[in-house]
């Protein structure tokens, strides 16, 4: 088996990002996005298992309008995203089943801070509408105030707790 | 064309690029935050850069109306809070909603648990909504953009952002050239 390719220049990379991005404004009338999608599956699920509950929850409720949670843009658009992020690695040589980490951990922790990290960034996102392609990117390039008061505090809030867990990274 | 099959497609481009430059990989991602490799940065910005200016253009040259495209609205206090504690999740899991779906997709568990604890996060504060719904509704300005906080022509601030992220990538550079 050969090595891996190397990584895209991260300039030339984010040009297409934004490409990609451009397409979605023009031919879906909207950005990307990836938290929208857990929301709109948890919301089926708690649909699925309580049907009262999720109609009388009003942040679930909005996800159950129309054709329903499982008939979501944003849901289509990450089963691309999986796909498409799948495909790269395969043609450049980088799947591989590991658990990435620092070298001052170990698989067990780093699991547990994946879960912890991934929980608190699902509490940011629903309190902040979006995440960092859904808010930071869609609404950044469209100049969405919002979007960058968003982008600031979470670059923010990252360099702010940084220290605390350099073990794990460093 | 159906919209879902739109949806897949842009997915597709979505994932690839972000696997291309490095994003499904949770160390990477990390060294933004230690100043040892700035490729979020590079990429988020060099994107928010071209589709800004693409926007912009079209809607300039009568291609795209920018009143038919969804813009994120504003709520300022829980963007500010969610923002701050989004974060705080990103340098902890070291990976995005977005990039944790690639991390899964190329095969790491890490990723794979971040889109586990995303999804617990995100039931969890929809389950126990109701006493945040205040704050939740709380500043809301609508679709409020920054030419209009700014006061400012479309233009300008367009010209502005692009000079700011020319000169924050000069500093990229030199960063990781020091780290």
């Amino acid at each position: 088996m050969s090595a891996p390719r190397r990584y895209a220049d991260p300039y030339g990379a984010g040009v297409c990002l934004g490409l990609v991005l451009l397409a979605a404004y023009v031919f879906a009338g909207r950005g990307l996005g990836a938290s929208g999608a857990f929301a709109t599956s948890a919301a089926g699920v708690v649909a699925a298992a309580s049907p009262s509950r999720a109609a009388a929850n009003p942040y679930f409720a909005r996800y159950l309008a129309g054709e329903g949670p499982w008939r979501e843009w944003l849901l289509f658009e990450i089963a691309g995203v999986i796909a498409g992020g799948f495909l790269s690695a395969l043609f450049a040589r980088r799947l591989r089943a590991a658990v990435e980490r620092g070298p001052g951990i170990t698989s067990t922790s780093r699991l547990a801070y994946a879960f912890g990290g991934g929980a608190v960034m699902g509490v940011g996102a629903v309190l902040a509408r979006g995440c960092t392609s859904g808010l930071a990117l869609t609404g950044g390039a469209l100049l969405s105030a919002g979007a960058w008061v968003f982008m600031i505090a979470a670059f923010a809030g990252a360099y702010a707790f940084a220290p605390f867990v350099k073990r794990a990274w460093r | 064309m159906n919209p879902f099959a739109i949806a897949v497609v842009i997915g597709i481009a979505f994932g690839w690029t972000l696997e291309r430059a490095g994003l499904g990989s949770a160390p990477k991602l990390a060294g933004q935050f230690y100043l040892t490799d700035l490729t979020v940065f590079k990429v988020m910005f060099s994107a928010i850069v071209t589709a800004m200016l693409g926007a912009f253009w079209l809607s300039r040259l009568g291609i795209l109306d920018l009143s038919q495209v969804y813009i994120p609205e504003t709520f300022l206090g829980p963007q500010l809070a969610g923002g701050l504690l989004f974060g705080v999740g990103f340098v902890v899991a070291g990976l995005c909603p977005g990039t944790s779906c690639v991390a899964a997709a190329t095969g790491r568990g890490d990723g794979v648990m971040v889109m586990l604890g995303m999804f617990s996060g995100v039931l969890v504060t929809g389950l126990a909504f109701a006493p945040l719904r205040n704050f939740y509704e709380s500043t809301a300005r609508g679709s409020l953009t920054l030419t209009q906080l700014l006061r400012v022509p479309y233009g300008v601030v367009v010209c502005g952002i692009v000079a700011m992220a020319l000169i924050a990538f000069q500093f990229a550079e030199r960063l990781e050239k020091r780290a």
